[in-house]
């Protein structure tokens, strides 16, 4: 008797939580789409086919480093500098994932391997202020967050293509800078963080003087590494008595 | 046959997910990390993303320096939706206007 009552109540729960984390992606799938878009057209300017851009949209999920991807397969980089890149970009979710670990504990195995799978920058935002608020974490709420901005996501790449193959003069329409435009944003977005400004001159400066003297694609990483080394040495134990 | 790209995008895949899977499986582990560490970790994408953007800006003409620093400056006040557009739009307009 008790039984049916309980899993309807626990089936309704379950598609409240699902709905609440819809509503909560809804601004996020508007923010994104231009860049969801942009991806898809851009791929194919860089060469890339409407499947692979799809696919790549769908197995990454990842903007930023999408883009890195495409800005570096149009420079003709060596396939695994171009792995390597994309995996110094995501290096961040490292820290997301050890955050994000602790508020799923109660999910199942396969349960996690999705959340993590899907674990973008607003993702783990909004989890982190779920979890702080005091608020249940359910599989439901976080995948009513995640799945519509994902599918959207894919769906933008495809959509993206179709305009990628009508744009017949990519240079007059600042394609090439577009992505530039777009990365600079991003650092920007980070302004925030400590020693950002010393971080940016030294890559900055490092990746022009090894892009004229070594050449491309060694900028990025001898630009990265010297941004990455000015942080650490900068860097200040966060209390000093502690040992 | 796959292409290079598939292989590109496929190894992209595995190394964006190892990052997202990695920090629960093996930073979690650690009571603590190094401050230098976790400095340099936290610069990552700062440093990797200004090399994308430095050459761009001082290696061409002054037409995609002017764009960046442009759109640098009201990256400050606006969001990343209009900062991009008006970027967007102040090199197509200064292209337009002043071919190469």
């Amino acid at each position: 008797m008790d039984q049916p009552v309980s899993a309807e109540i626990v089936e309704r729960g379950m598609r409240a939580d699902f709905l609440e984390g819809a509503r909560k992606g809804l601004p996020l799938i508007v923010a994104i789409a231009p860049f969801g878009l942009l991806f898809g057209a851009v791929a194919i300017d860089n060469g890339f086919t409407m499947p692979e851009a799809v696919l790549m949209s769908a197995a990454l999920y990842a903007g930023a480093s999408q883009m890195v991807g495409l800005e570096l397969f149009g420079q003709k980089i060596a396939p695994w500098m171009i792995v390597l890149s994309i995996f110094a970009v995501n290096f961040r979710h490292v820290l997301y994932s050890a955050a994000v670990g602790r508020r799923i504990r109660h999910f199942t195995f396969w349960q996690k391997m999705a959340a993590f799978f899907v674990l973008v920058d607003p993702q783990y935002a909004e989890t982190e202020k779920r979890g702080e608020a005091g608020l249940p974490v359910t599989f439901a709420w976080y995948m009513g967050l995640a799945l519509p901005v994902y599918l959207m996501w894919v769906l933008e790449a495809f959509v993206g293509s179709m305009f990628g193959n009508l744009i017949t003069n990519p240079h007059a329409i600042g394609l090439d800078v577009i992505l530039p435009v777009y990365f600079l944003g991003l650092v920007m977005s980070f302004r925030s963080r400590q020693h950002w400004l010393p971080v940016v001159i030294a890559s900055g400066a490092a990746s022009v003087l090894a892009y004229k003297t070594v050449g491309s694609p060694w900028h990025v990483s001898f630009g990265a590494i010297a941004g990455i080394l000015v942080a650490a040495i900068l860097a200040k134990p966060e209390k000093p008595e502690a040992k | 046959m796959m292409s290079t790209i598939t292989w590109i995008i496929l190894a992209g895949a595995i190394v964006t997910f190892l990052t997202r899977v990695g920090g629960h499986l093996i930073l979690s582990r650690f009571e603590r990390i190094h401050y230098r560490v976790e400095a340099g970790l936290n610069a990552v994408p700062a440093a990797v993303l200004t090399t994308l953007v430095a050459p761009t800006a001082f290696t061409n003409s002054w037409q995609e320096f002017t764009t960046l620093l442009f759109s640098g400056l009201i990256a400050t006040r606006l969001s990343m939706v209009p900062t991009f557009c008006l970027g967007a739009a102040c090199i197509i307009l200064l292209r337009y206007f002043f071919p190469i």
